[in-house]
Parts: C-alpha cells; structure tokens; sequence
C-alpha cells in the first residue's frame, strides 16, 4: 500500500518524536519542578521562553537553529573544530530543533501536574522522614503521572506534524531528513494526491488515536488533576 | 523529658489581603502523654505546631525536645530528620498508594526500631483497610490511616494538627480511645490542637491555652479548667469508668475516685473508660443531703478554696476524692452557707457533659 520512500519517511518520523520525546521527558522534567515550585523573580521570563514555541512561527525557530547549527554558525564551527559535523542537515539537529521545538507542550502539563500537588503531599513526607531527593520520586512524580502522560502525548504527537523547523534545518533528504509532513508537501508538490492521501490519513489517524487514548487513560488516574 | 520552645514568627499581612501575624511563644512542656494547645481559629495554634514539626523556615527562635536541639539561631533541623510524626487535619494521605503503600511509607524511612505494620494495623483497626484506596476511606478511618502511618514512622514526639475536626461527633467519640491506647501502649508523646473545649478535656493531660499568637495559660488539664478563663467556662473534669447500664432507664453508672455518677447511656461497653465536664454553673451546693430532690447526682465534697468570678458570682473549687470539681454561686448565697476552704457539704450536680 504505501512505497517504499513513503514507509522510510514514516518510519523517521516516528523514531524522530520517539527520541525527542524521550529527550524532553528527561530535559523538561527538571525545568518543569522549577517553574512550579520557584518564587524567584525571573520565573516569568523562563516561563515565557518556554512558551516561545508556541507563539513563533516555526520557520522563525528553524531559520536561528540554522544559523546556530549549520556550517557558519557558532555551533556548527565548534562542531568542526571539534572533529564532528555541522548538526544541520542530521538527525541529530532535527532532534534539536524538534525539543526546542515542542518544548512547551511537555514542560506546562508536567509544570501544572506538580503545580497541582500542592505543598501538603510534601510536607507529610518530610515529616515522614523523605529528603527533598526522596520526595521528588516518591510523592511529585507518581502525583503528576497524569501531567506525564498527557505531556509524554502531546511532545509525540505535536513532533510527528513538524513541519517548518525540519524544513529549514533538516532540508529534505530521503531516508535522513524527509520526514512525513515533508514527504505529504513533496507529493502535493508533484499532483501525486493519491500518495498524499494515504500519507496525511496515516499522520490523522495516528494523531487522533493517541490524544484519544491519553483521554481515555488519564480518567482512570486519582490524584493530581492535569 | 521536656520540649522546650521559644518561638517567633511575623508575617506582614499578606498583598492577597491575608491579616498579618506575630506569634511569639515561651513554653516548656513534659514530653510524656497528650499536651492540647486550645484556642479559637486563628489563634496561631496549628502555625505553632507546624514550627515544632519544622514546617515553618522562616520561625525564629529555640526548639528543643529532651536536650536534642531542633533549632537555635541559624541552627534549623529540617522536618525530615527530627522525626515528628504530623497528622495533618484532612489527613494528608498520598492519592497513589493504597492504605497499605501509607502505612509503608513511613515504615521504610525508618531509622531503629519500634512498633511493625501489623501491630500498628492492630491497635489502630486498620486491618480491613489495607487493601482499600485511599479515596474509598471514610473522615475517620482516614485519620486513622494518617496517624498509624506516622507512628510507623517511628516519631519521638506526634503532632495533631485538629484531627478530628472533619469528623461528626460519633466518629470523633470512636477515635478517642485510640489516642488513649497510642500513648498508654507505645509512649510516644502527644502534641495536639484542637479549637474544641470538649475534645481538649476528653483527651489533654496538659493543656496550653492560646490566643493572638500569644500563650495565656499552661498546665494539668484540672489545673486548667477548674479556673477561670478568657474563652471558656471554668468546670471539672471526672475521669470515669462505665460501671453498669440500667437498660430500663437507659441510664450509665460511672465511677470514678470521688464516688458515682449516673449519666444517660453513652453506648460504650462495660469497663469503658471516658471523661465527663461537669460545668461550674451545673454545680449548686448544700449542707445536707437534698431528699426529695429531681437530682439524681449528689456528692459529698470539701471546699479547696474561693474565686470571685464577677462582683455577684463566685468560683468555689471542691475535691471531691482526688478530682476537683467546681461551683458557680453567688455571693448572697457563699454568704448564707458560710463557705470557706476545708468545708465539708455535698455538691449537686445537675447535668453533665459526656465527652
């Protein structure tokens, strides 16, 4: 049913939200605790830099990555010097751009699901005998599972339909970088609607399935309120 | 044995419009039975006790508990390491664990040795309960849970921050017994707060009365509520046991040092042990026996000493055995009996209040 290309495009991209996913829960959990649990003065500006993303369009994002990453860039130059590569044009530097990318949409469930908790959870720990370390693991984060999964949902979902980042910093090359939304806009490009079709049904299905499911799973959690 | 505090803490009222706070308290308690701090709302009593806990950071001042320092100046022991077990008004139990996982987790972060799950489980009732989510436990059966996990905790001193305020009378009168076992069968003292006169009375050995963030009174709960007070109605306390039941008349005799009482039936078994107030206005005096009286409780007392309470009214504490009840009368009538300390008469009590 589908071609060949079109599996290798499917395939990246779901392995492509699986890693950023994956980097998110581990990047964002930490930024998340501190936004909900700081009173420092420039908590604001970190929570506006986390909610960039979801404001700026995504070419504005894709074409900084490009001048950080690619060949000329700061990153890119060091990367160089270093030995390696220019991350533009790789899947490492869609990783990149895909974290940034869908930053907000697995820090602010995760941030409101410890919100939520509210200090009274902690304070019996500790009186209990958990160190702060300790109540991190075994009160914050089985109390915000439901923030997780919905973040853990949203991160995949909203990766799986990137489309103006990858553009822009991860061009457009079969089996490296094509990734579905570009692969969809190749064959509209070319009139191949019947590909397209096929491909955008897939990306629709897969997206509505997975919210579903959070929907569906998230009911059956006690405790902290997403 | 003793906890030392001296404490302050401020807080300028607050810009979501919170009323300001001082609370400054000196106090030496014996660290041995239930101590009850009693006060209104707002008093400070539940903030003191979150201090004691080490809850409270910004406290300022000296905790200590039997020589341990807590806290002194920049000294500040953090909560998790002073081993205070909290039980929190709603209970506080942990939404992700059933009553077993509660139970546990207090249990697992414990250093030395002390009671197991299932001796806890035992005295507490808890063993139909451990199975159960925690949202499918009833107010008290969730204190229950909430106090027998901070026992397990192994707690050199337990704070009850109003435990019983979420639950009606009956499951208050149900819970009662349990405190008295924790402290008669593990000796782990007891601090405890409660805004309820009653529950102060069934329950303190001590009590510590509270107002504005400030103490206005400490010692023995007979000490304490025999005088009289801003905030309450001075009265005795008799500590009793259930003796028989007259099912006819639905009447309990309670016995205690100072002879009988006969009290409406509080349901309690046989051998029961519960308290009972008997209000200074409850309390009227005679030199003889009254015969042909509706008043079925008469003791005979001896005059401890006189308070004027108001310039017609007068507090007369009586021994009756080792309790000490009181008498509200007035002047006219001190006069007319020609009361004084040592008298020998009979106290009639016209109504009690079972606890």
């Amino acid at each position: 049913m589908f071609h060949p290309d079109d599996l290798t495009a499917l395939g990246l991209t779901l392995k492509l939200a699986a890693v950023s996913t994956a980097v998110l829960l581990v990047l964002g959990t930490p930024v998340a605790w501190w936004l909900a649990r700081t009173r420092r003065a420039v908590r604001p500006i970190v929570d506006a830099l986390v909610s960039l993303p979801l404001v700026l369009p995504p070419t504005v994002l894709g074409f900084y990555l490009l001048l950080l990453l690619g060949p000329g860039g700061p990153l890119g130059k060091l990367m160089t010097a270093a030995g390696g590569r220019p991350l533009a044009f790789t899947f490492t530097g869609l990783v990149i751009g895909s974290v940034i990318y869908s930053l907000p949409f697995v820090v602010q469930p995760i941030r409101d699901a410890f919100a939520g908790i509210g200090p009274r959870p902690f304070e019996a720990a500790a009186t209990l005998g958990a160190s702060p370390r300790d109540r991190f693991f075994s009160v914050a984060l089985p109390l915000a599972r439901r923030g997780f999964l919905t973040a853990a949902t949203l991160g995949f979902a909203h990766t799986l339909g990137e489309f103006g980042v990858v553009l822009m910093i991860g061009g457009n090359i079969p089996g490296r970088t094509q990734v579905l939304s570009i692969a969809i806009y190749d064959h509209v490009e070319a009139l191949d609607y019947a590909r397209a079709h096929l491909l955008a049904g897939t990306l629709l299905v897969l997206s509505f399935g997975l919210l579903l499911m959070v929907h569906l799973v998230s009911r059956r959690f006690p405790g902290a309120k997403p | 044995m003793s906890l030392e505090l001296n404490i302050g803490l401020t807080r300028p009222a607050g810009p979501e419009g919170g009323p300001g706070f001082d609370l400054q308290v000196e106090l030496t308690l014996p660290a041995r039975g239930i101590t009850t701090i009693f006060g209104p709302s707002g008093c400070g009593k539940t903030t003191l006790l979150r201090c004691v806990a080490g809850l409270e950071p910004n406290a300022r001042g000296r905790i200590a508990l039997a020589g341990r320092t807590w806290q002194d100046g920049g000294e500040f022991l953090p909560a998790h390491r002073r081993r205070v077990g909290y039980v929190f008004q709603d209970g506080a139990l942990f939404a992700h664990l059933d009553v077993k996982g509660n139970l546990a987790y207090g249990l697992k972060r414990r250093s030395g040795h002390g009671p197991g799950l299932e001796e806890i489980s035992g005295l507490l009732g808890l063993d139909m309960l451990l199975d159960r989510r925690v949202e499918a436990l009833s107010g008290g059966e969730r204190q229950r849970v909430a106090v027998g996990r901070a026992l397990l905790a192994g707690p050199v001193l337990l704070l009850l921050d109003e435990p019983l305020a979420s639950l009606d009378r009956a499951g208050r009168r149900s819970i009662y017994p349990y405190f008295e076992r924790i402290a008669a069968e593990t000796g782990t003292p007891m601090l405890h707060v409660t805004h309820s006169l009653d529950e102060a009375a069934r329950l303190a050995d001590h009590l510590v009365l509270m107002e504005g963030g400030r103490i206005t009174g400490s010692g023995s709960l007979a000490d304490m509520l025999t005088r009289h007070a801003p905030g309450h109605e001075a009265g005795g306390v008799v500590f009793a046991r259930v003796a028989e039941i007259d099912q006819s008349d639905h009447l309990a005799r309670l016995e205690f040092d100072g002879g009988q009482l006969l009290v409406p039936d509080p349901g309690l078994g046989i051998g029961a042990r519960t308290r009972v107030r008997i209000h200074a206005r409850d309390v009227s005096l005679a030199l003889e026996p009254a015969s042909g009286s509706s008043i079925l409780n008469i003791l005979p007392a001896r005059v401890l000493d006189l308070a004027a309470d108001s310039p017609a009214r007068i507090l007369v504490r009586l021994m009756v055995g080792e309790t000490v009840l009181v008498a509200a009368v007035t002047q006219r009538s001190a006069h007319v009996l020609g009361l004084r300390p040592g008298l020998d008469l009979f106290a009639q009590i016209k109504s009690v209040a079972l606890l």
